[in-house]
């Protein structure tokens, strides 16, 4: 029942003796604050229900914006609140959620922050954005064990298995790569530095994993960022290591300081060589 | 035929049904946030047991589970839902059912409920509980809703009346009515919000006495006590806002007295979803119900003593 033709007093539900209801245009109505609400709202002693519709205009309106503003702290503080909650606002009555699951209702909040005009003075904040919604989604990422760096020594331990090797990250662990320089903005908001040090206009490498209940936040160099990457997409060892040899002019590639993050991290769920 | 029709429909797996599975503890329970669950699993306070939202638990792992699991080995847990949206004009998400019976499965709570509203539309989530107007055609939608939930989860539901802000031109029932007749034709259990009776009442200038006494109180599985704001209508009359941000006020204190003096001692949680205080404050607050639910089992055992309102304000 979507038609917006059944108003009140059309009664098109003789079958079963009662008027329909229009859900259809109580939403239009709900999430643009121009519209009159729904004509055939009642209030017991005859008063406009406008204010009483508002009500759920309202709740609708702040609860989301007040999750957004708990999910992108970093994003908050950079913009101040006044702007981020207008910002969230547009986003939610344009982009109203596709998504019951109130955690991963800001996945397309970064796309929405690069396309919107207000916003465009801060380049770098639809990855910031990212960054955070990366670290949501790791928080949350599927439990699968890691291996420790004992067993990862034992499985690299016959060089000849070592190039055929296919290593599986966990499933927390994310990439992400910026024009920007994310990562300094991102901790200098943790306290780590100071922001005025900080070059916003500097590419960055950030990889994110769960470590026991907490989410890791590094810095990577390009290289190593490519390194990761190919293992997630599932090549052996060998493959991205060389892709990873040819990613930037500029920056050496460090084959034994990439493998020593994955021995320094849980980052490792499983490793098996190719049959 | 009030208060009938109470059982679980037929053909559950219940894994654990022995004993106490499927029944929370006669107690206070409370609303479990995120940012007490560390603070409860270091100092296990006295708790009848815990509620928990289940769409907050629907994310594949990561610490919230970790916590869930651990609360779960030493309380009751109540998996309350809050986005099935059973009152919308369309089919029931099946992977949102899914997602549900697969926390119920994992965590084995003793309670799952969810509310009469409804909250999506041509996929989209509003995150707020919205109102249906109580007719023949709406109510046929509830009771297949029901049913299908039942059905997939194998096991009872309780259905929470809702707080409403409006009345619409299209019901020709009441709300105790209308939830009369879902209990009776499903089977399913009452989740009896004390505050929305209240708050409801209050913005459609009902009696909620009376509105209480016509519910199927036969049904009735668990309480729940939150706090509301305050505001006007258009002509100045009181508008009640459900915001579970504040503690439980008097006159819904004494409306839960009555209830349980109709009802007999039942679980009870306490909600706090907004300007959550430190957890000692809630347990000090769940306190009072525990006492309140003492004094009602010992009514129950004294002989004939009528339930009588008493300092309710409508």
């Amino acid at each position: 029942m979507t038609t917006t033709t059944a108003r009140i007093g059309i009664d098109r539900s003789h079958d079963l003796g009662s008027p329909v209801d229009d859900q259809a245009g109580f939403v239009a109505a709900l999430l643009d604050p121009d519209q009159a609400c729904p004509s055939d709202l009642r209030s017991w002693n005859g008063s406009d229900p406008t204010p009483r519709f508002a009500v759920h205009r309202n709740n609708i309106i702040v609860s989301l914006v007040d999750a957004l503003a708990g999910q992108f702290p970093v994003t908050l503080e950079l913009v101040g609140p006044e702007f981020f909650r207008a910002m969230a606002q547009a986003f939610i009555q344009q982009q109203p959620p596709r998504t019951r699951i109130v955690a991963f209702l800001g996945a397309p909040l970064p796309d929405f922050i690069a396309a919107f005009p207000p916003a465009a003075a801060l380049p770098y904040l639809a990855d910031l954005a990212r960054l955070e919604m990366r670290r949501i989604e790791s928080c949350h990422a599927a439990d699968a064990d890691v291996l420790t760096a004992e067993n990862i020594g034992l499985a690299m331990a016959d060089p000849q298995q070592l190039v055929n090797m296919r290593i599986a990250l966990h499933p927390s662990v994310h990439l992400l790569s910026s024009q920007f320089a994310i990562f300094s903005l991102w901790a200098a908001h943790q306290g780590v530095h100071d922001i005025s040090t900080v070059d916003p206009l500097l590419p960055e490498q950030v990889l994110l994993f769960r470590d026991g209940l907490d989410v890791h936040v590094l810095q990577i160099s390009v290289c190593t960022g490519c390194f990761l990457a190919g293992l997630q997409a599932g090549a052996t060892l060998a493959q991205p290591a060389d892709a990873a040899a040819n990613a930037d002019a500029q920056d050496d590639f460090d084959l034994a300081g990439s493998m020593a993050l994955l021995l320094r991290h849980p980052l490792v769920s499983q490793m098996e060589p190719l049959p | 035929m009030r208060g009938t029709g109470t059982r679980p429909p037929a053909g559950g797996t219940q894994p654990h049904a022995s004993g106490d599975a499927l029944r929370l503890p006669t107690r206070c329970g409370i609303g479990l946030k995120a940012s007490h669950m560390r603070q409860v699993l270091e100092e296990r306070p006295d708790a009848g047991f815990f509620e928990v939202h289940a769409e907050n638990f629907m994310v594949p792992g990561g610490p919230l589970h970790h916590w869930l699991g651990q609360v779960r080995e030493h309380y009751a847990l109540s998996l309350h839902g809050v986005a099935l949206s059973i009152g919308a004009d369309s089919e029931l998400d099946q992977e949102h059912l899914g997602r549900l019976a697969a926390l119920i499965e994992r965590y084995q709570p003793q309670s799952f409920s969810e509310h009469l509203a409804w909250s999506t539309h041509g996929g989209v989530y509003l995150n707020d509980l919205l109102p249906l107007p109580y007719n023949a055609r709406t109510l046929q939608r509830v009771c297949d809703h029901v049913d299908q939930v039942q059905a997939r989860l194998g096991r009872r539901m309780l259905l929470e009346n809702p707080a409403t802000y409006m009345a619409f031109a299209a019901s020709t029932m009441d709300e105790a009515a209308f939830i009369r007749r879902v209990v009776e034709r499903t089977g399913c259990g009452l989740l009896l919000d004390v505050n929305n009776v209240f708050v409801s009442c209050t913005n459609q200038g009902a009696d909620a006495l009376a509105m209480l006494q016509d519910l199927p109180l036969g049904a009735v599985g668990e309480i729940h006590l939150a706090g509301f704001a305050r505001q006007q209508d258009a002509a100045g009359a009181p508008l009640l806002i459900d915001n579970h941000g504040a503690p439980v006020a008097p006159a819904v204190w004494d409306l839960y007295r009555f209830a349980l003096s109709l009802v007999g001692p039942t679980a009870t949680l306490l909600e706090r979803d907004n300007d959550v205080p430190p957890l000692v404050v809630l347990l000090a607050e769940a306190r009072q119900a525990d006492r309140l639910l003492q004094d009602a089992g010992a009514a129950r055992s004294a002989p004939d003593r009528p339930a009588t309102p008493q300092g309710v304000a409508a």
